[in-house]
């Protein structure tokens, strides 16, 4: 039950972006498609789980005075792990993701996760506190994602669903929009939020 | 010229906030008050520079030649992050005035992206040093002007009577599009 808890609360309750406003620049850059953000929000938890279950080995060993540097050494490691890895299978995602992959090592969340949750509990746990986190990223993402896509081009995952010649409303697309759509949603979530308490 | 452009393009055209989302944490968190927002800028300015300065010739002279490229990013955030820590030391001791003005923001400025952020620009885009120079302090300043316009707005906004729902990060993110929205007419101009 604990476990299912750990998992369940990276989505609504303290998800990364929409509640805890962490990691806001990846967010907006690279969420002008669902496809995007749904490749960035795999790879941030990749290197989220792989970091967590690695920090959570290491803790007992690593002093207390070089905790930080330590972490930041095996978030980068994964990091340029994921980053060889999508050059070399989806070259076309990493083109489109360009240098916001190698910043994933600067995303508040995962240093973040490491500080908070990794550095105190168990292996297992941890685990399950990154993957959670980590689809809970990936979820808002792809949420933003397809807003964006679906309002600025008029597709959803690359399928496009208005006459052919037609456009979206451009601006969603464009950086403008990125701010709008997440400034939108959560005041939403606020509002949601709120009224289930 | 070549100067000329380089610099055009990074302030405004690809302002590196409103248009390349980088450095946001700092950009809605010090954005409060108009005053806070330059001491960041000038911090900015000053680490970016540094960083870009030693990151470039790092690459150039060590990760390379030994074919390590590879190693870029983990490299990079190391020495931002030894950068940052010696800056604050050196500055404590030889000017407690800047130390003093400065002092808050520096360590808040291991974990803003758009030092790494540019450090990797740099290299993608094939500069050599006096060109990721310009780029650097022409960002850095694009960076610092983006902040300052925005605290301008945002206290204005505190007096402005907003939708409930709304108020703080909502109304502040759809201010910074609607920013972003006026960048846009930079467009075109390189």
């Amino acid at each position: 039950m604990n476990q299912l808890n750990n998992f369940s609360k990276g989505f609504f309750r303290e998800n990364p972006i929409l509640v805890l406003l962490l990691g806001t620049c990846p967010t907006l850059a690279v969420t002008s498609s669902a496809i995007n953000g749904l490749g960035m929000g795999l790879a941030t938890t990749f290197v989220l789980f792989m970091s967590n279950v690695f920090i959570s080995l290491v803790k007992d060993f690593v002093p207390d005075k070089v905790r930080i540097p330590a972490f930041v050494v095996v978030i980068a490691s994964f990091v340029t792990i994921v980053d060889l890895l999508m050059q070399a299978y989806t070259p076309a995602l990493s083109k489109q993701l360009g240098i916001f992959i190698p910043l994933i090592v600067v995303n508040c969340i995962v240093l973040g996760r490491a500080e908070a949750f990794a550095a105190k509990n168990n292996v297992f746990s941890s685990f399950i506190d990154g993957l959670g986190m980590g689809l809970g990223f990936a979820m808002a993402l792809v949420i933003i994602g397809g807003i964006r896509e679906i309002l600025g081009a008029g597709s959803i995952f690359g399928y496009k669903f208005i006459a052919e010649g037609a456009d979206g409303i451009l601006v969603f697309i464009l950086a403008p929009g990125a701010f709008i759509t997440l400034g939108f949603l959560i005041a939403i979530l606020k509002k949601v939020n709120k009224s289930s308490k | 010229m070549e100067y000329v452009i380089i610099i055009i393009s990074a302030i405004f055209v690809n302002n590196i906030v409103l248009a390349q989302f980088l450095g946001i944490c700092p950009f809605l968190g010090v954005s409060t008050k108009t005053e806070t927002a330059i001491g960041m800028g000038a911090s900015v300015l000053f680490v970016m520079t540094l960083a870009t300065i030693v990151t470039f010739l790092v690459h150039q002279y060590i990760l390379v030649p030994l074919n390590l490229a590879f190693l870029q990013t983990i490299s990079f955030i190391l020495i931002i992050a030894a950068l940052v820590q010696m800056l604050e030391i050196i500055l404590k001791k030889v000017s407690p005035a800047l130390y003093q003005a400065l002092g808050i923001y520096l360590p808040l400025i291991t974990t803003n992206c758009a030092v790494l952020g540019v450090a990797i620009l740099v290299i993608k885009k094939d500069f050599n040093l006096a060109e990721s120079v310009v780029f650097t302090v022409a960002t850095a300043i694009g960076f610092a002007l983006a902040l300052v316009i925005f605290s301008g707005i945002r206290e204005q906004l505190a007096l402005a009577d907003v939708p409930k729902g709304m108020k703080g990060i909502p109304i502040a993110l759809v201010t910074a599009g609607i920013l972003a929205l006026a960048f846009m007419g930079f467009a075109g101009l390189v």
